[in-house]
């Protein structure tokens, strides 16, 4: 009689579904994972002993850096830690910059989402549809930025500088000029809100495109229903949040049940899903992508009768304007001591978390009245979430196992920092 | 605890979510205060799971997700390396002193003293039923082998987040099941996230020619640096803004 003994296979950390540097240690029996353990670190930066060695506004840079598919959403945790202990309120039109651009990050981050998870699973077209509004959504980036990615965009009191009044265009070279170069600049000829206006218009007839591509496709069905159901129970006892949690069934959405920024002025709805299973939570987050277009539009609306300023008249913790810094003493000591030495935090400790694309970040910040912060602890959804790996995919088949890291949504810039 | 008389007419009744648990779990809770709109308990080691799983059963608390569980290191706190309020005959600190983990260099690292209670679990607690948060925290006893019991059982979730804080800090959670190093390198010496561990770390690694393999060497390509110096300012505003946020709070 021939022993068969269980195969152990390396997922990764080289393999393309493993969404950047996971290893998975896979033990098989035939096609069925009978364990999984999942070594991750392997993008391990230190982030947080980092942010204790600098002072506070030098580190906003480090939170674009962990969840890089949703930026801003990591500078909206960490700026509004310092803000609660330093007391002190961004103006209501930097809220409102802020609301747009944490929905903005989820639509970005969702369509990166929908778009490598359906290449995982097979589906290539996907992909090239959804990058294409994601450049969109970029450009606004870069229009207020000047980094496609790395934002680093939010300060504590405010934003760094507000909208510009103007978006880039194109510019005609041997391939776009003509009609196609005048339609690629149709929405750039006003204001950046108006660009989000046009953008805000089209966006739901192209999820409505990505749905047609795959929410009643027999393949993507078949990869995704009843796969990776996780219980409302089991979420809750594994710390899961965002889609995850809400694929399960609980509606608990952190910009609806405890509202930061201006998240309690706008007007949307919180998809949640049945089953728990992978197909669920596509579902939940394709919603999401159409709720946001929501918000996004709402903050336009208001965002363009409402000029005003976007960053606290605080010079000791936001540096002044230019013209005042060159005819002003204060302002310019304000300028160097701020850009030097940076800001004395008061001592104490809070924890600050946004519904971030992929759930709770949190940021769990203890100052003990220095310019840098004693202790920055980051808390990644996507961590938790792997946690919950072996538990889930225990018993299912090795392809499935691929649909589940997709469905995690699993970035290694958060989970390892 | 100064709370106003005018809705106070069930005596005593208490009213925020510090006040109630320092009410019923009494003995058990080092402290609960309240700031900034959260509410922290400090729990002794003997009684953090009984509190943990008080936390998490009874109705009025009902914290059934546990998202976040850390360690931190308290060497140092409230240490600078720029004195800012004396002059000497030679003129102002140059911010050039202290011990902060920039500074130095794994073999000249500074020896903690016995100086006790070092280190800390703290975990965030939420309520989806109730909607509240709770953090609490443990300061293990021993600074030289931080031993504090561990969540798992009560939280499956928190495997990890214990995981990370052993790594990271070397805080040893008892009945763990899998307490494995999670973040650092395989074979990795040392809990890097402790302040008396250097930021430059303790070993670099390079492909030796000779040998044909990858070894592991003392740091030598980089120089401790501190760009700017950890400076505490007591300013006016500060006080003036906790003032005015605990009056708020009330």
């Amino acid at each position: 009689m021939q022993e068969i003994k269980n195969y152990t296979i390396n997922f990764g950390p080289q393999h393309p579904a493993a969404h950047g540097v996971l290893r998975l240690v896979l033990e098989l029996d035939g096609e069925v994972i009978q364990r999984a353990d999942p070594h991750v670190g392997l993008l391990h930066r230190g982030t947080e002993k980092l942010a204790e060695s600098k002072p506070f506004n030098q580190s906003i840079g480090y939170m674009d850096r962990l969840d890089y598919v949703s930026m801003m959403c990591n500078e909206h945790a960490y700026v509004r830690a310092i803000e609660t202990l330093l007391g002190i309120d961004a103006p209501v039109r930097a809220q409102y910059i802020r609301t747009m651009f944490d929905e903005i990050t989820r639509i970005l981050n969702h369509l990166m989402w929908i778009g490598s998870n359906a290449l995982d699973l097979g589906a290539m077209a996907v992909f090239l549809y959804a990058f294409r509004e994601r450049e969109e959504l970029m450009d606004c980036y870069e229009a207020v930025s000047g980094a496609r990615m790395h934002a680093t965009y939010y300060r504590p009191g405010g934003v760094y500088r507000d909208l510009p009044d103007r978006m880039p265009k194109y510019k005609e070279s041997r391939w776009h000029k003509g009609r196609d170069l005048a339609q690629r600049n149709e929405w750039r000829e006003g204001s950046m809100l108006d660009y989000l206006d046009a953008f805000t218009r089209d966006f739901p007839g192209k999820v409505d495109e990505y749905e047609t591509l795959l929410t009643d496709n027999r393949i993507w069905k078949q990869r995704t229903v009843g796969i990776g159901v996780v219980p409302p129970e089991q979420a809750l006892a594994w710390g899961m949040t965002g889609p995850m949690l809400r694929g399960s069934g609980i509606e608990w959405d952190l910009r609806k049940k405890q509202p930061y920024a201006m998240y309690h002025k706008m007007d949307f709805d919180i998809p949640v899903g049945v089953q728990g299973d992978c197909y669920d939570r596509y579902l939940v987050r394709v919603e999401e992508m159409r709720q946001s277009n929501r918000i996004i539009a709402q903050c336009v609306e208001w965002l363009k009768k409402n000029p005003g300023e976007v960053i606290a008249r605080n010079f000791k913790v936001a540096p002044p304007k230019r013209e005042e810094m060159k005819d002003d003493m204060e302002a310019l000591i304000h300028h160097f001591k701020l850009f030097s030495e940076g800001y004395s935090v008061p001592a104490g400790e809070t924890y600050a978390a946004v519904e971030a694309p992929k759930g709770e970040f949190g940021c769990y910040l203890i100052s003990d009245g220095a310019n840098k912060p004693f202790r920055c602890k980051l808390r990644a959804p996507g961590f938790a979430h792997l946690s919950s790996m072996d538990a889930i995919v225990r018993g299912h088949m090795l392809p499935d196992v691929v649909a589940m890291i997709g469905t995690y949504d699993v970035v290694f810039g958060e989970i390892d920092r | 605890m100064t709370d106003t008389p005018a809705n106070s007419a069930p005596a005593a009744a208490p009213t925020t979510l510090a006040q109630r648990i320092a009410a019923r779990l009494g003995s058990k809770v080092v402290s609960a205060t309240g700031s900034f709109d959260e509410t922290t308990v400090e729990v002794l080691p003997e009684n953090w799971l009984a509190v943990a799983q008080a936390l998490r059963d009874e109705v009025e608390f009902h914290f059934e997700q546990c998202v976040d569980v850390c360690g931190v290191d308290y060497l140092g706190y409230g240490q600078t390396e720029w004195d800012t309020t004396d002059v000497s005959s030679t003129g102002f600190s140059r911010g050039v002193e202290g011990e902060g983990p920039g500074r130095f260099k794994w073999s000249n690292r500074p020896i903690v003293g016995a100086g006790h209670k070092r280190f800390a679990a703290v975990a965030h607690l939420l309520s989806i039923k109730n909607n509240q948060r709770v953090r609490i925290r443990c300061h293990a006893q021993d600074d030289a082998l931080p031993v504090v019991p561990s969540l798992t059982g009560i939280w499956p979730g928190v495997n990890w987040f214990e995981r990370e804080a052993f790594d990271l800090f070397g805080i040893v959670f008892e009945g763990h099941p899998d307490l494995r190093r999670i973040l650092t390198d395989y074979g990795f010496v040392g809990h890097p996230f402790r302040k008396d561990f250097p930021l430059i770390g303790n070993v670099e690694v390079r492909y030796d020619e000779a040998l044909g393999r990858v070894i592991y060497e003392p740091v030598t390509s980089v120089e401790p640096r501190v760009g700017v110096p950890r400076v505490v300012r007591d300013d006016s505003r500060y006080e003036q803004a906790q003032a005015e946020s605990a009056a708020g709070m009330k």
